[in-house]
């Protein structure tokens, strides 16, 4: 015991040892992360405040706040962020409604339960291309679409519904593909609800609507939180869907930030102006990143 | 306050049945203990009687009128369960307020009678506690609590007392049984633990495949059980048991040849056996007396000391093992010869199949 005290080295040593370890066998994904992130945001910054656009090389050098200031001062920016949002909160309500209902239907016992579980998670497992096309050719298009022809059997007449109605369109397609997720969490978390709580309530002579309400409500308040963090990280950055139906169209009426800074960047060539869009997207995904965070964090403490 | 009544009930999973036909009544202000191994149908007689389970066949009547279509809600009969079940997003106040505000009592009603249930139940410091921050007994307490403000007819408890440990489950007990003589209240109580079922019940039934072994008080159980199963049930350390040949009997009692060809002669009938009929000697181990010489001797294998008693545990020259409980202070050693002696008044015998002798005397405190 003596020998081994003695010829062990001292505390201190061997934990700074442990240290530099430590930080050697981080640095690879520190520096692989540092690339990725810092890089691409600090040439956005410095590109935020140039004069670039692709089909204009004359026109170049420092144009200080003047890529923001024209961009906050358009109307389309203010409608994109609009529509963002209400893109944001419509598939959230649609998603979360329609996933806790058809969650709390898909615990019962009937017959067939495992095919119309799978089927009902599908969607998720398609492409948002794929989907978003399906929807504007198979389903939705005037003439050859499943709806149009439906309208018309019934003596309709049939709607162009990318036209008339174009961001609740994209938000019924967003939400279609969402919707699976929401009850995929759902589900899970309605099951693993205690049976002795609902006997419990059945013995406290609690009907179906009192025991969803005042019950298996409550139990899904952190499963809901956390479909809303997830969902509305990705529901921010929607593009796929726009693109390939309305290609934020008609005007901007279902142009969202995600396709705003798209098409400054790549159709207008508008290299300055895209990167203070990109910039300000930022700032406004951090804002609502730290409100969510904290709700969620708040209800997942409880 | 109510009565239940239970008419052939049975219960049927898919094709296998769980319930054979039950029939049992259970008078007013009674304490009814289902007991029995688990897997017995305990806890589904109970289920079936709460309403969480459909009754297959057989009719269930509680204060004569027939429930068996009647909502759990509404048989009147409040339950508590084995993991409480209380509703972990409302506070206590609010789980005992559950029940209450469904039917509809009004406000000040409400808080009167929680508040006084809560005094009752030494649950007042802890109203506006959720359950995740309330102990084990506490938590206990809250689930009877619940089941208290309803004023049921009938108190359900499964296996309530499972989830605590030694001392507080002691303590639990003791306080159940000074509850239930204060509210008089008919309860049927599902236990798998015999101590609780021996101090608690003023009638046990003894559950077994389905089908009732026995029904009975405590002693009556103990002292006369009605077959080899109840025998080796009640009682712990459980009864010992070895064949025996039987020889004839009388009025006054059968005797019977032991292995070692000592006869004993036990104050049981035994119409219409034959002689020569294999018969079992059943005798608890409280009962067995240790000698130092004669027959029936056998090598002392393992002592358990437990300090009030001591379990002395006996292999006999066939290879079984008799456990006989004696004094803290005996002397006995392992591996020392002892022989055992067993006073007829207290062996019980069990024909082939399985049932018991009638006892000529019935013990005074099994009446």
């Amino acid at each position: 015991m003596q020998a081994v005290l003695e010829h062990s080295p001292p505390a201190g040593a061997t934990v700074q040892t442990a240290k530099r370890t430590g930080f050697l066998l981080l640095s690879p994904s520190v520096l692989i992360l540092l690339v990725w992130s810092i890089v691409p945001l600090v040439m956005t910054l410095w590109y935020s405040l140039q004069n670039y656009n692709l089909v204009d090389p004359t026109l170049h050098g420092f144009a200080g706040i003047d890529n923001y200031w024209y961009l906050l001062t358009d109307p389309d920016f203010l409608h994109a962020l609009l529509n963002t949002l209400v893109l944001v909160a419509g598939v959230l309500v649609i998603s979360i409604g329609g996933g806790t209902l058809l969650a709390v239907l898909y615990d019962q016992e009937f017959f067939g339960r495992g095919i119309a579980r799978i089927m009902v998670i599908s969607p998720f497992f398609i492409m948002p291309t794929v989907s978003a096309l399906l929807w504007k050719n198979l389903m939705l298009h005037p003439i050859y679409g499943v709806y149009s022809a439906m309208m018309r059997a019934v003596g309709l007449t049939p709607i162009d519904w990318l036209a008339r109605f174009p961001l609740m369109t994209v938000m019924m397609i967003v939400a279609w593909e969402w919707l699976p997720f929401a009850v995929l969490i759902l589900l899970t978390a309605v099951q693993s609800l205690d049976g002795e709580q609902r006997e419990a309530a059945r013995m406290d002579a609690a009907g179906p609507i009192a025991r969803f309400r005042y019950i298996i409500l409550p139990h899904l308040g952190r499963a809901i939180s956390v479909v809303v963090m997830i969902e509305t990280i990705y529901l921010l950055t929607i593009f796929a869907e726009i693109s390939v139906t309305t290609a934020g169209g008609p005007g901007v009426a279902s142009t969202n930030l995600a396709y705003l800074i798209y098409s400054r960047a790549l159709l207008q060539f508008d290299v300055g102006g895209a990167s203070a869009g990109g910039v300000v997207a930022i700032v406004i995904a951090n804002i609502v990143a730290i409100f969510l965070v904290r709700a969620v964090a708040r209800n997942l403490e409880a | 306050m109510a009565t239940v009544e239970l008419k052939n009930l049975r219960k049927t999973y898919l094709t296998e049945e769980i319930i054979k036909g039950i029939s049992l009544s259970i008078e007013e202000r009674e304490f009814v203990v289902f007991v029995g191994p688990s897997g017995c149908g305990k806890s589904t007689l109970l289920r079936m009687i709460a309403g969480l389970e459909d009754i297959t066949s057989g009719d269930l009547l509680i204060d004569g009128q027939r429930v068996n279509d009647v909502e759990p809600g509404k048989r009147g009969l409040a339950m508590v369960f084995q993991s409480y079940a209380l509703y972990p997003h409302m506070n206590v106040y609010k789980n005992m307020e559950f029940g209450l505000k469904l039917s509809g009592m009004p406000e000040a009603e409400r808080r009167a009678k929680i508040e006084h249930v809560a005094r009752t139940l030494q649950l007042e410091p802890y109203l506006n506690h959720k359950p995740g921050q309330l102990s084990g007994g506490q938590r206990q307490r809250v689930a009877i609590g619940r089941a208290i403000v309803r004023n049921p007819k009938v108190f359900l408890f499964d296996e309530p007392l499972s989830n605590l440990d030694a001392a507080l489950r002691g303590q639990m007990r003791v306080e159940l049984s000074a509850l239930h003589r204060k509210l008089g209240a008919t309860t049927i109580y599902v236990t798998h633990d015999q101590v609780e079922a021996m101090t608690m019940a003023d009638k046990i039934v003894v559950l077994q495949k389905g089908i009732v072994e026995q029904i009975g008080s405590p002693l009556e159980l103990y002292h006369h059980p009605r077959n080899l199963f109840v025998a080796r049930f009640i009682g712990s350390p459980p009864m010992n048991f070895f064949s025996a040949i039987f020889q004839g009997g009388d009025a006054a009692g059968s005797s019977v040849q032991l292995r070692d060809g000592s006869s004993l002669y036990v104050p049981v009938t035994s119409p219409g056996l034959l002689p020569g009929t294999k018969v079992t000697v059943g005798i608890r181990p409280e009962h067995v007396e240790l000698a130092s010489s004669g027959p029936n001797s056998g090598v002392v294998e393992v002592i358990e000391r437990l300090g009030a008693i001591t379990l002395v545990h006996v292999r006999m020259p066939d290879g079984e093992i008799i456990v006989v409980q004696t004094d803290g202070a005996v002397l006995t050693d392992v591996d020392t010869r002892v022989s055992l002696t067993l006073p007829p008044r207290n062996c019980h015998l069990f024909a082939p199949d399985g049932l018991a002798f009638e006892a000529c005397h019935r013990h005074p405190l099994a009446a």
